[in-house]
């Protein structure tokens, strides 16, 4: 299967900031002749992007080694011949599990929770729940201006929408994901506190409507029950992704 | 470059966040519009012979760019190599558009500004970090500033 190598070869290498990055040794199975098989554990660096993990011949090299993608994989502890050593198993039967070995405890504990929140629909998740936080924060806020103007545009707005205005002057091409960390690559944002402006329609069908509230504390009352049942969930869910 | 294609091929079977079939085009010279089964699971594309139960190839989403090109038309590229166009032409406008929206906001770095924006947002209106209460206000993941490696 083809895979676009050369631009993911540049995503790992380009100075978009990575989510965890140092030396590891990575057991590599080697296969002789007549099925006898030697066992080495060989010292590469390792940046996690994303969902993504790369791994480079030295810390300076300019083209990763390999690519581990994260999805359908868990994170466990190993009982290796090795100590601080961790395997990313993948739930794909019969695949071969990853094996690493960090330098240290601290190092293998770091290493293991930052892969076991790498999954893409970790990620949604976390951001679902900012997107309805953001809903209700929006909400709650105009309830307690009393604003006369009421949120009933109906209008739609998209992360990537960068103006308030009815019609967007988008160029042409959009960027997708281009992160210029230098120059602050923020999307730009309709201002919830503005009375004037309703509160962000969020592009989410599943996201459940919050009771109808004229008092604040009820607003905070539902919404801490709710953040104690997905915090229950999240550490579940981390629970499974560790050991 | 390495990679455990055995675990993309498992991506690739999984349900899809978009699919249909389109017309595809590679930017590899001589190469046509060939109809192609195209699935958008997390930040991958994938393409298939409309027959074939095996993708043909996959495309990262990350640091691409998401073109609006002729009527029904829209390409994908890469940040290093702008000319180098993967084509699309889709049965209407309207799918056409839909494609672009769901690509744009694929990848994974798009979901990270995202998530940056939100807390950011929140936290101005409430005086609260919303990530405090999980746990995770400190991951490296989550932060704004340029982190340290």
């Amino acid at each position: 299967m083809k895979l676009n190598e050369r631009s993911v070869a540049h995503y790992a290498t380009c100075d978009s900031p990575a989510d965890h990055a140092g030396f590891l040794r990575q057991r590599v199975e080697r296969h002789h002749h007549h099925g006898h098989h030697a066992t080495s554990y060989q010292r590469r660096w390792f940046v996690l992007k994303g969902n993504l993990l790369f791994y480079f011949e030295e810390r300076d090299s300019r083209e990763p080694l390999g690519l581990v993608v994260l999805e359908g994989c868990t994170v466990e502890l190993c009982e290796a011949a090795e100590e601080f050593a961790f395997a990313i198993r993948f739930d794909d039967a019969g695949a071969k599990a990853c094996v690493l070995v960090a330098d240290g405890q601290a190092a293998m504990e770091a290493w293991v929770k930052a892969l076991s929140r790498a999954s893409f629909d970790y990620m949604r998740l976390v951001v679902r729940e900012l997107e309805k936080q953001l809903e209700e924060a929006c909400k709650s806020l105009a309830a307690c201006r009393k604003s006369p103007r009421r949120s009933g545009s109906g209008r739609k707005r998209h992360l990537s929408n960068p103006a308030l205005g009815p019609v967007q002057e988008k160029p042409a091409a959009l960027e997708n994901g281009y992160c210029t960390w230098g120059s602050g690559g923020e999307p730009a944002t309709p201002r919830c506190a503005e009375p004037a402006s309703p509160a962000p329609s969020l592009p989410l069908p599943e996201s459940p409507v919050s009771p109808e509230t004229a008092c604040f504390s009820k607003l905070h009352n539902w919404y801490g029950q709710e953040i104690a049942l997905l915090r229950r969930e999240w550490l579940q869910r981390q629970h499974r992704g560790h050991l | 470059m390495r990679y455990n294609e055995r675990e993309l091929l498992c991506l690739a079977r999984q349900p899809a966040e978009k699919a249909a079939e389109i017309l595809m085009r590679v930017p590899k010279k001589g190469s046509g519009l060939k109809r192609r089964l195209v699935k958008l699971v997390v930040n991958f594309l994938f393409y298939f012979r409309t027959d074939e139960a095996e993708p043909i190839g996959a495309l990262l989403l990350e640091h691409c760019r998401i073109t609006k090109e002729e009527e029904n038309v829209f390409s994908i590229s890469f940040i290093e190599e702008p000319e180098r166009k993967y084509c699309f032409e889709c049965d209407s406008e309207e799918q056409c558009q839909e494609w672009i929206e769901a690509l744009k906001r694929a990848s994974y770095e798009f979901m990270r500004r995202s998530l940056i924006f939100y807390r950011n947002e929140i936290q101005k209106m409430t005086g609260k970090d919303p990530l405090e209460q999980y746990g995770i206000s400190e991951e490296a993941r989550f932060q704004l500033a340029t982190r340290k490696q």
